[in-house]
């Protein structure tokens, strides 16, 4: 058990007051992650925090949050193994607060859409399932895994620089479809990514990479992507 | 004021495979959901969806038929027989559905869709993406209502339903991002809110599965079916409750107490660790009781060691990065403190096959409905499955109900009304007294239900717990609301969750009271044999709004396929 220090940063545009911050100490024992902390803040102490919550088991990435300056899901931060008194508890960075820790998902969603996230197939369907190798499928791993917490979409650069970038999340899920055997789209989701708001704005800073709370490599997906672009301007091939 | 033909309350696996069905019939339809529909509790599910292929060389005489036994076996022969042979014969379809659209399955060799032994289940039928099955269908589709452009209200927080003339035209909710409650008007509402775990204190469920569209329903008349029947999970992770996957067994993995022995063997001999949830968490549960948990305490062990690293990489990776995670232990090197924990509301709003239920207008499917399959006790993978088959089935009869209306419903008389009951709701609980604290009680309800209608139950301790719930609700009249604010305002969220979990806990517990039997997942120690002489038949309560426990009505159980036999696993 140990008093930890929770400095969390508030914040209400409708109040007209700049953002602050606010210190709540909370005992901590055993198991307790962050997401835990700010419920017994919420619950106990401040009944106007506001905060994303979902599954408390690093699934539904509702709760990525930036923490003492690192990018990670509230939910999977166990408080003592950070061996810190004092946890800074921030919204994402980079990306506009709707209130507090509660970020605006319009943007990031809208571009998740702008790269059509579905399974493309123009011949016709059999009566059972599409066949796909277990190599075919192993190449979906890393994608599918994606939990759209959007974390890597806050910690890119060149999303901050330019605000049509699609950013790491939606190219990654561009990738998950385009590696895939079973999708047919040809040409069809070329257009959504290789453009000038696609893939050439990566510029392989791999801050994705490391703010990844899944261990994901958008990264990878997104210079297979412009692999795949060559290939098929300059060579005429598929994919 | 949006209007729409049909409302979908929940973005979940049954309410967007209602959606995408009902817009495919040509209805206007909407979702309304508290959380970004990819982040819904269906993503938490890990093993898989069961559906007779007969894709696995063991299981290639499989079909619907045998599915259906051995769920109708599995729920101590609660379930409707044929409401559970019409789930098994749609699954088929609905699993290549799935597929077709995009679900990322794991695979055979031949390139088919895999399939793992799972509970209960006489043939290896379990479909799996890994063990992240309900991710991944989740995930397709979110990618599906995107395709189709349906409307979605992302962020907002359903509170009531409006109910015209006995006729449910649409809810009034809260606009989380932007404050205040909006009236949305429509010609058939279905609910697709999950499961309510969270009135139990120690449950695998995430925190939103507060039982809230059931609650709504429950409230404006609806009657909660076989509320009594709740499913405790052999395998949640000692301190966090969070699920480890009964594929964990269906891969091979092991339960041992503190001898180190598979325990198991005597409680179901030929099934093992496979044997049904309630029979399987409750042997560990009595291993406990009888004191050989690990180091004499609440808890023993999933050993999954002896599959070796590259099998948990290539089918339970998922499982050792929450073991890791959550636990601090790693399965390759350790076996995982584990304890049953509350899993699944076998229970639910009353339906039927297409999720109609006995108010016209509204419709359930999923985790929040009954309809009932899994009668006393699910089989694990069936609720993924129940999601897809019954979220289509009430999307398609809500458009069909929608489109061949013959007169026009008329315009909705009583939203306005419904809205400033909210309002006036919400202007109560901030002029509350405030001398209890609302946080506490919920705790103290959560406590109860699990320690009174836990695994084991008998009359004086679930008499107690019924007590202890009446007073609860006294004393959650003097709780008050402590934030006003417009915008994200959690404490008014949890406070309107609150005041409907309470009274679905206490269906739960006056249903369990009265139900002198054991039968699959309400095992009494008073009462240990199953009595279909008196009890085959289903719960069904209703709420009273004098604040005292439901009205219980019983209605009998639609056999015709199997005689009840004796479970033996």
């Amino acid at each position: 058990m140990a008093d930890i220090t929770f400095h969390v940063r508030r914040f209400d545009p409708a109040s007209g007051e700049p953002p602050h911050y606010e210190d709540f100490v909370v005992s901590v024992e055993g198991s307790m992650t962050v997401l835990e902390a700010l419920f017994a803040i919420q619950e106990q102490q401040d009944g106007s925090l506001a905060f994303r919550y979902c599954c408390r088991s690093s699934i539904c990435g509702s709760c990525a949050m930036y923490i003492n300056g690192r990018y990670r899901l509230a939910c999977q931060t166990n408080v003592l193994h950070m061996g810190v008194p004092r946890v800074t508890v921030e919204p994402l960075p980079h990306v506009p607060v709707v209130r507090d820790l509660v970020w605006d998902m319009d943007d990031f969603f809208e571009k998740y859409e702008s790269i059509k996230p579905w399974l493309i197939r123009n011949s016709k369907l059999p009566d059972t399932e599409v066949t796909q190798s277990p190599e075919e499928r192993h190449k979906l791993n890393m994608p599918i895994d994606c939990i759209l917490c959007a974390a890597c979409y806050s910690s890119c650069p060149s999303v901050w620089g330019e605000e049509h970038f699609l950013g790491p999340a939606a190219l990654l899920k561009a990738y998950r479809f385009e590696v895939d055997s079973r999708d047919e789209a040809g040409k069809e989701r070329l257009p959504t990514w290789d453009n000038e708001r696609g893939v050439y704005r990566c510029h392989t800073i791999t801050n994705c990479i490391e703010a990844c709370p899944k261990e994901l490599s958008p990264t990878e997906g997104i210079q297979w992507l412009k692999g795949s672009a060559v290939r098929r301007r300059l060579l005429g091939r598929k994919k | 004021m949006p209007d729409h033909q049909l409302i979908v309350v929940g973005g979940g696996l049954a309410g967007l495979r209602a959606a995408i069905e009902a817009q495919e019939e040509g209805v206007d339809v909407a979702i309304l959901s508290q959380v970004h529909p990819g982040r819904s509790h269906s993503g938490a599910a890990q093993g898989g969806v069961n559906a007779a292929l007969a894709n696995n060389p063991d299981g290639h005489d499989d079909s619907p038929e045998k599915h259906a036994f051995d769920t109708i076996k599995g729920s101590d022969y609660l379930a409707d027989q044929p409401a559970a042979l019409q789930m098994t014969t749609d699954a088929v379809p609905a699993i290549y559905q799935m597929e077709h659209w995009g679900c990322p399955f794991s695979r055979y060799d031949d390139g088919r869709i895999s399939q793992r032994p799972f509970g209960g289940a006489g043939y290896p039928r379990t479909c799996y993406g890994a063990d992240k099955t309900g991710h991944y269908l989740l995930h397709t589709l979110v990618e599906q209502t995107y395709r189709r452009q349906i409307r979605q209200y992302i962020e907002w927080f359903v509170c009531r339903l409006i109910v015209d003339d006995g006729i449910c035209r649409g809810v009034i909710a809260y606009n989380m991002t932007k404050g205040g409650f909006e009236e949305f008007r429509a010609e058939g509402v279905i609910m697709a809110t999950g499961g309510a775990g969270r009135t139990f204190a120690k449950t695998t469920n995430s925190m939103i599965s507060t039982g809230g569209g059931a609650a709504m329903a429950y409230h404006a008349g609806v009657p909660l079916k076989d509320m009594e029947f709740v499913q405790f999970h052999p395998t949640g992770l000692y301190t966090t409750h969070i699920l480890m996957t009964e594929g964990c067994r269906g891969e091979g993995g092991y339960l041992l107490n503190k001898d180190g022995e598979r325990f198991m063997a005597r409680y179901a001999p030929k099934a093992m660790e496979l044997a049904p949830r309630d029979i399987t968490a409750r042997s560990i549960q009595t291993e406990i009781i009888e004191g050989r948990g690990i180091d004499g305490k609440d808890y023993v062990y999933l050993d999954l060691r002896h599959l070796g690293a590259e099998k948990l990489a290539d089918r339970l990776p998922g499982t050792r990065d929450l073991a890791i995670h959550f636990e601090g232990v790693d399965p390759v090197y350790e076996p995982i403190p584990i304890a049953p924990a509350q899993h699944y509301s076998m229970g639910g709003i009353d339906t039927d096959v297409d999720g109609r239920t006995l108010m016209p207008g509204l419709y359930a499917a999923g985790e929040c409905g009954c309809v009932t399959v899994h009668g006393a006790n699910r089989l694990g993978g069936n609720s993924l499955l129940e999601t897809i088959v019954f979220g289509r089935r009430a999307g398609a009869a809500a458009a069909r109900d929608i489109l061949g209306r013959e007169r026009p419903l008329g315009p909705v008389k009583s939203g306005g009304e419904a809205g400033a009951a909210v309002e006036s709701t919400i202007a109560e609980l901030a002029a509350r007294e405030g001398s209890e604290d609302f946080y506490a009680i919920r705790e103290e309800m959560r406590e109860a239900m699990f320690a009174h209608f836990g695994l084991f139950r008998d009359e004086a301790t679930m008499k107690a717990g019924v007590d202890i719930l009446l007073d609860l609700k006294q004393r959650l009249k003097k709780a008050k609301l402590r934030y006003t604010g417009s915008v994200w305002n959690l404490d008014m969220i949890r406070t309107m969750e609150f005041e409907g979990m309470v009274d679905v806990a206490l269906a739960t517990a006056s249903g369990a009271l009265v139900r002198t039997e054991s039968r699959g997942s309400h095992a009494r120690t008073d009462y240990t044999a199953r009595d279909d002489e008196r009890w085959l038949r289903h719960t069904l309560a209703y709420y009273q709004p004098d604040g005292g426990p439901p009205r219980l009505e019983y209605e009998p159980v639609e056999l015709g396929l199997y005689e009840p036999q004796e479970r033996k696993y």
